[in-house]
């Protein structure tokens, strides 16, 4: 029974080691230590990006754990105006993933709400400005720390992206359309080196899809309508899958389209990435 | 009535939402497509935003200087500390000349100061000049947008208005045709008025000039042919030097309606022999609001309109669902500092998605300031997370606006609400969506099994 378990531990890490070689295609921080934030609704519901996530970050040869104590980073309840309740929340994210030499998280509106909205904690400033350098949305940690440049893997369909706004204007993973600045999109930069993928131009690049946590219920119609708009722009351009880098969006979208009984696809880029390459 | 009310009112009239929607994008495209050949255009947005910075910081030295400046050039200075001191000082002015009939150019303040009806309660004719402006007067209507005040009408609407108060011919919808008649109507109504009111877009404190930029002429043209000029001025408006109009009436223009420039950007230094220029500075409210560290720099604005039209919200719920006198995303940062309860859902009329914070040609942070309200708003209303949460699990909605939910995301994010709240009859995330399928297991229980 033990030397079994000892040879399945062997085995498993021959298959590990094979793993990082076959996929490991830069200098990847081997070394340090990276905690998986996965936000609570995918937790919950989006079971499959967060290990979409973590699968993939480990075929990029990172050493990815996922502190079980986490629970939600509070960006609901300041949204809707409860900043202040949620001091308890932050704190006990900052322990959480004190250890740790990144954080990375497949959502661009955690990422934010973590750098500019949860409330400063008296005694805990230090820690708390070193979060703020070291947490970071999964596209981001992948081009600019782990420097992504060429993903073997193809994905032969018409891709449509969806640049969710905390993630686009908050983190500023793109260039946005109202700035005058030079076109970059990161999640462009990691999808376009999959073979076959077709990136799809939308008529209203980087407009809201109407989500906006509890605005998805306090403003409902509006909501849907906004949802609806930014699915025409997508189905009206040809795409087959819709994606993005913050599911909250996409749940949104995906409701709508499938109310509609629209043809359309949603994943999660985590999801398209970690696909495309195994 | 709270915003979402009325949004889902507008967009009961679906083509007519869409086509509001696609007309002010549309102008939201021309101003990123004419911002976009100014390689300078960011740096232009940051000197903008550093100079309003400036006044806001100095803001009464430059009043007192601009006041000072004014005066040695034979303008009238007088003071207004509300709406109420703004018109009875405008009423002093009409009642001296003995004048009955007033022409005015587009004034976002005097609509704030609610001067219309205050003026017409008092046996005075006010004729609004501006083409969109006379529109909405006809029909008793506020504007519904600072620049474009009557875009929320069709040209089929206009049409019908015209035939009824111009005598337009029934169904001629030919815009040229309007304008014409618009045209001859208020020629008539420029030619009777002894008194013309305008608003200000920029004072300048070192020379004691305002400017007023209008796409009309019609500022100038009723000023030019009456005797008495009242310009009515937020102390915010001013500006330092002469030379820094450069800079605004560049960044105006583009980011109203994507033109170069407008059409009339008139200066007013000192009165014509003869006749005499006034000007109002009125405060009502913006001391208070330049003493909120937080919401001080809503002060910067240029009142171009340019957050309006990329709004999200806006395009698809019109200005009059803000039902404040500036609508608009940064309508919804300076009305509450007017009145907090009033103006309450306008703070959460928002995804937080921080397009009107990259539109502003002074680079206010318009989302981060919604944002800000919202947990003022909650403080005042002196509710917490639990104790909202434990509401809505015991069935009762008697709670405030911003937490009236149910919907699977809180499921999550605030562990307490049961299914049963989900899933019942008051799901509102369900009505138009559905729910993403409830998978077998959560990330954290796969990842016990597959990772430790
Ligand atoms: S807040 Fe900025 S964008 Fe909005 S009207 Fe004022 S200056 Fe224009």
């Amino acid at each position: 029974m033990f030397v079994d378990i000892l040879a399945f531990n062997v085995q498993a890490n021959i298959f590990q080691y094979l793993n990082i070689h076959k996929y490991r295609i830069h200098k990847m921080p081997l070394n340090k230590k990276i905690g998986l934030f996965i936000p609570c609704y995918v937790d919950q519901f989006y079971p499959n990006v967060g290990i979409a996530t973590l699968e993939l970050l480990e075929k990029l040869g990172c050493q990815v754990s996922y502190p079980m104590g986490q629970t939600c980073c509070g960006q609901p309840m300041a949204n809707a105006g409860y900043e202040w309740d949620t001091i308890g929340t932050t704190k006990h994210f900052l322990k959480t993933f004190l250890d740790y030499d990144y954080i990375v998280a497949p959502s661009g509106s955690c990422v934010l709400h973590i750098k500019d909205h949860a409330p400063a904690i008296p005694g805990m400033e230090k820690e708390q400005e070193s979060l703020h350098q070291k947490i970071f949305e999964l596209t981001e940690f992948l081009t600019d720390i782990l420097k992504v440049e060429t993903l073997h893997g193809s994905f032969p369909h018409r891709v449509g992206f969806h640049a969710s706004c905390h993630g686009h204007r908050g983190l500023r993973l793109g260039s946005c359309s109202e700035r005058n600045e030079p076109f970059y999109s990161k999640g462009k930069q990691l999808l376009e080196q999959l073979d076959g993928l077709e990136w799809v131009e939308l008529t209203r690049t980087d407009e809201c899809c109407g989500f906006g946590g509890t605005f998805a219920v306090t403003e409902e119609a509006l909501s849907v309508q906004m949802g609806k708009d930014r699915l025409e722009d997508h189905l009206t351009h040809g795409v087959e899958i819709l994606t993005g880098g913050d599911i909250s969006c996409i749940m949104h979208l995906e409701g709508i389209a499938k109310r509609n009984q629209q043809p359309l696809e949603f994943m999660h880029i985590a999801e398209i990435l970690n696909q495309a390459i195994s | 009535m709270s915003h979402p009310t009325k949004a889902s009112e507008f967009l009961q009239d679906a083509a007519k939402a869409k086509w509001h929607d696609e007309t002010l994008w549309f102008v939201r495209d021309k101003r990123d497509n004419i911002s976009k050949t100014i390689p300078e255009w960011e740096e232009l947005r940051e000197l903008a935003s550093q100079i309003k910075d400036n006044v806001l910081a100095n803001l009464e030295t430059y009043l007192v200087e601009f006041e000072k400046n004014a005066k040695a050039n034979n303008i009238h200075v007088h003071w207004a500390k509300n709406a109420e001191e703004h018109n009875q000082i405008v009423l002093g002015i009409l009642q001296n000349h003995q004048c009955k009939a007033i022409v005015k150019s587009k004034s976002i303040l005097t609509e704030e100061c609610h001067l219309n009806p205050f003026l017409e309660n008092n046996g005075i004719e006010v004729v609004d000049t501006d083409l969109g402006e006379r529109i909405v007067q006809f029909l008793n209507q506020p504007p519904s947008h600072i620049v474009l005040p009557a875009i929320h009408l069709k040209k089929r609407d206009i049409s019908e208005l015209f035939h009824e108060k111009l005598q337009t011919e029934k169904g001629n919808e030919d815009p040229t045709y309007l304008t014409h008649a618009a045209r001859i109507h208020l020629r008539e109504k420029f030619l009777g008025a002894k008194v013309a009111i305008t608003g200000v877009n920029f004072g300048v404190a070192e020379t004691g000039e305002f400017v007023v930029c209008t796409n009309e002429g019609n500022a100038d043209m009723g000023v030019h042919l009456a005797d008495v000029h009242i310009a009515c001025m937020g102390i915010e408006k001013i500006i330092p030097r002469r030379k820094d109009l450069g800079i605004f009436l560049r960044l105006l223009a583009r980011s109203a309606t994507g033109q170069p420039i407008t059409n009339y950007n008139s200066h007013f230094r000192s009165p014509a022999p003869g006749k005499e220029i006034h000007i109002v500075l009125v405060d009502n409210g913006r001391t208070e609001q330049l003493g909120r560290e937080k919401f001080k720099n809503s002060l910067k604005c240029i009142r171009c309109g340019a957050c309006m039209n990329t709004c999200p919200i806006y395009r698809r719920s019109g200005g009059y669902s803000y039902g404040s006198v500036v609508p608009g995303p940064i309508g919804s940062i300076l009305s509450p500092g007017l009145d907090v309860k009033k103006y309450s859902t306008l703070p959460f009329a928002s995804t937080l998605c921080g397009s009107c914070t990259d539109v502003c040609p002074v680079k206010i942070n318009i989302h981060e300031q919604l944002y800000e309200w919202r947990q003022e708003i909650t403080k005042a209303q002196g509710t917490n997370t639990k104790s909202i949460s434990m509401k809505i699990a015991n069935g009762i909605f008697a709670v405030p606006f911003a937490y009236k939910i149910t919907g699977a995301m809180m499921r999550g994010a605030l562990k307490i609400l049961p299914d049963s709240i989900t899933y019942s009859g008051l799901n509102i995330w369900g009505k138009q969506r559905d729910l993403p399928e409830t998978p077998k297991e959560t990330f954290k229980d796969w990842y016990k099994k597959n990772r430790k």
